[in-house]
């Protein structure tokens, strides 16, 4: 897609002379936005008919120490009408780190402005709470800044951490039977999916006030990207969302190749294709699956589970783990497919849509499970978007937003499919995005094995990039130099950003890359689907009883892996 | 703004109101039921420890040391699988080999097992052919001590019985040959049954 945004000229008269400058040469536009403006910027791109940008994917931090503005903040918007994106960056200095809250523009900036606060130590005017999100309230410093050491450790008390008390709306009370209640939801909870906490103020069965927690699963994702080189991440974006971990070796991977300035072969972007619309299904069987759970509809959950079971043995024929494949290589994939891997696909494809048919015939017209969830967390499109859901959530809303049409990569453009789309907003709904889905997705892959499996490598030919085979190896002086270099220097990819996306089980899954010219990532920053779709939680629950937070959870299929990195 | 500011939520049809698809559901599971009923062994249920799923060849489980003809480590003490670990679970001490075309061996090289991702990254990287990975996958520790496992006990049995073999480089004509073996039986839990009832002694637990 051409860079078609520019900086409106003339400027409007309250942004002055260089306070948003484009900078030139980058992968999307980009602007550079001085902080006094920005929250003016932003209702303007916002709310301007030739701007319309109302999706703010992600906000993250960049810390760049020899700068005398050290640290960036890098604002991601998407405008859905209009199908472009545009990068905000907004530099601001180690003593003053302060910018104003976006929170007013987009909801979506909540938890994102927290995170910034947790990892860089950036501080947004306006925030209402302002606190650690991911890691422990106790924990001193910021941990993505590039001169916290990786290796320091905090001992962590209880004393002195936050107790949330979530405040219901004042004067509502009054002449109330029941008393209320604050009670913990989580972080052990079968019915948290996860470790999350939600600490709730009960009126008799009703939720009135709450308030999330989360960060009980962070792994220092991000930091550890820097402190090893490019091939090794794999293995760490297998645990993102570890329900289709093959989608985000894929995103990963197209992200750092686009960099580089190569293309997978086709015999790969083929497999990478059928084997992410097979993760696909996977994840939605999980979703709906344990939804129903929830719900108290425990029978579905093995009939959704058995076609997880079936697809789990075809990744593990192909990469050797079942759950956390790591078989996306940068430039291609880790090994060739094995020689049965269309009869084993083929067989998926004639297992899988009895057990589906089955559940939607236990499920969908179940006035039992109708009631559990028909207007149940329900949320419309314009909120949705507003803050920042992407995803078979956001179609169950309405809007028909997916980055596999929008901005169709690998091999999407050229099968015929449909993005579904229900307008109820509720777990309903989201519920039946799931099942239309899991069947466009068995269609996409019917299409591709139907053309015949490519022939060619599964990797680049490229010595500076994947490992030469055992065989050279073992035998030949230069491939052997060019084994150890790469793995003793790793891959060196060129001094450059880089954000690209791919259509993740939950929604748009992005990876905004910083390369230094280095053999291990500058900066790494996941967009991880479901962080904004958390966000909201508190927002979908209140009004509802406590069985329809539990219901809602499933239906979002929040995943912690994901959600906290 | 273009985007829909309400929701339209799911209409009950007449049939959804009197709760009459219920009986289809109950139809659905009662044939479930009575199929599992006259079916002499559940379909899908593997009864693990007795069976066990047939992993691929692939299949990345506990590591194995190869060994020269000779009965010595192949390995030549090099770094590149600790270098190329994304976890960092592999301790390795050079010493000098009495060989003057070795050159080197590990007086130490062990495996912490609880910090191991299985992710297969040391047998990419090995130039010696030196570190593969077994099909098993059942590792049990009573302490975190056991859980670092030394170059004697990653050597020991498994290299005698070829079928517990896993992720190794590929060798294409060894691929092609097993998936000839597997034709017909993509059901792997299909085969495990017909294995199992083909020898009712439960088949020995792979090594380790």
């Amino acid at each position: 897609m051409a860079p078609t945004v520019t900086v409106p000229t003339p400027l409007p008269e309250k942004f002055p002379e260089g306070t948003v400058v484009e900078q030139e040469g980058m992968d999307q536009p980009t602007w550079v936005v001085q902080r006094e403006v920005l929250k003016d910027l932003a209702l303007e791109l916002r709310d301007g008919p030739e701007t319309q940008f109302d999706l703010m994917l992600d906000l993250c931090g960049t810390d760049y120490p020899e700068r005398d503005q050290r640290f960036e903040a890098v604002y991601h918007l998407y405008s859905l009408p209009r199908g472009e994106r545009l990068r905000l960056k907004v530099p601001v200095t180690e003593d003053v780190p302060t910018l104003p809250s976006l929170i007013d523009v987009w909801k979506a900036c909540d938890w994102f402005e927290r995170e910034a606060w947790d990892m860089f130590g950036l501080r947004f005017d306006g925030h209402p709470n302002l606190r650690r999100i991911l890691t422990h309230e106790a924990f001193q410093g910021h941990p993505l800044r590039k001169d916290y050491d990786p290796a320091r450790r905090w001992i962590l008390t209880e004393d002195k951490i936050y107790r949330p008390h979530p405040q219901p709306p004042e004067g509502e009370d009054d002449d109330d039977i029941f008393e209320r209640m604050t009670i913990n939801i989580g972080p052990s909870h079968p019915a948290m999916h996860g470790t999350f906490r939600v600490v709730a103020t009960l009126d008799g069965e009703t939720i009135v006030a709450s308030e999330v927690e989360i960060g009980y699963l962070h792994r220092c994702f991000e930091k550890m990207a820097e402190t090893h080189t490019w091939q090794q991440v794999i293995p760490y974006t297998d645990r993102l969302n570890y329900c289709s971990s093959f989608i985000n070796n894929v995103a990963y991977c197209k992200t750092v190749e686009t960099m580089l300035g190569i293309e997978a072969p086709p015999r790969a972007v083929w497999a990478r294709t059928i084997l992410s619309e097979f993760s696909r299904i996977m994840d939605h069987c999980v979703a709906n699956g344990s939804t129903l759970v929830d719900a108290g509809a425990l029978t579905n959950f093995w009939y959704m589970f058995q076609p997880r079971e079936e697809i789990y043995g075809l990744l593990e024929a192909c990469s050797g783990a079942r759950l956390t494949v790591s078989y996306g290589r940068i430039g291609g994939l880790s090994a060739d497919l094995p020689p049965d891997f269309e009869a084993r696909c083929r067989r998926l494809l004639e297992i899988i849509p009895p057990f589906i048919d089955d559940v939607d015939g236990l499920i969908a017209k179940n006035r039992i499970w109708l009631d559990r969830s028909v207007g149940v967390a329900a949320i419309s499109g314009e909120e949705a978007v507003n803050w920042g859901w992407t995803g078979p959530c956001l179609r169950a809303s309405g809007v028909g937003y997916d980055v596999r049409k929008a901005h169709p990569y690998d091999l999407y453009d050229t099968v015929d499919w449909e993005v579904p789309i229900f307008h109820g907003g509720d777990v309903h709904d989201r519920y039946r995005v799931r099942m239309a889905e899991i069947r466009q997705s068995l269609s996409i892959i019917r299409q591709l094995l139907d053309r015949g499996m490519p022939e060619g490598p599964v990797i680049v030919d490229d010595p500076h990039i994947a490992l030469p085979s055992k065989e050279a190896c073992y035998n030949q002086m230069e491939s052997m130099i060019y084994h150890f270099k790469l793995i003793m220097d790793g891959i060196q990819v060129p001094p450059g950003e880089r954000y690209s996306m791919v259509e993740g089980a939950n929604g748009e899954l992005g990876f905004y890359i910083v390369s230094d010219g280095g053999g291990k990532p500058y900066r790494v920053k996941v967009r991880p689907p479901c962080f904004p779709m958390m966000s909201t939680f508190s927002r979908l629950i209140e009004g509802g009883t406590v069985s329809d937070a539990v219901v809602s959870l499933g239906g979002l299929n929040v995943i912690a892996g994901e959600l906290e990195r | 703004m273009s985007h829909p500011n309400e929701v339209r939520p799911y209409r009950y049809s007449l049939s959804e109101k009197l709760y009459l698809p219920l009986f289809q559901g109950m139809w659905i599971t009662l044939r479930h039921f009575v199929k599992n009923l006259v079916r002499r062994k559940p379909e899908y249920t593997i009864e693990y420890p007795e069976e066990r799923r047939q992993y691929s060849h692939r299949f990345r489980g506990h590591h194995i040391l190869t060994t020269r003809p000779d009965g010595s480590l192949r390995c030549v003490a090099c770094f590149l699988c600790a270098t190329n670990c994304p976890a960092e679970c592999i301790h390795i001490e050079a010493g000098e080999h009495p060989d003057v075309n070795i050159e080197k061996y590990p007086v130490v090289y062990d495996i912490d097992m609880l910090r191991c991702v299985f992710c297969g990254y040391c047998v990419d990287a090995c130039p010696e052919d030196a570190i593969i990975m077994s099909n098993n996958y059942d590792m049990a520790f009573f302490n975190r001590a056991q859980s670092i496992v030394s170059k004697e006990d990653l050597q020991k049995p498994y290299t005698v019985d070829p079928s517990v073999l896993g992720y190794r480089p590929s060798y294409p004509e060894e691929d092609a040959m097993r998936a000839r073996l597997r034709e017909g039986v993509v059901d792997l839990v299909e085969e495990a049954r017909r294995r199992h009832e083909a020898s009712p002694e439960p088949p020995k637990a792979a090594a380790g």
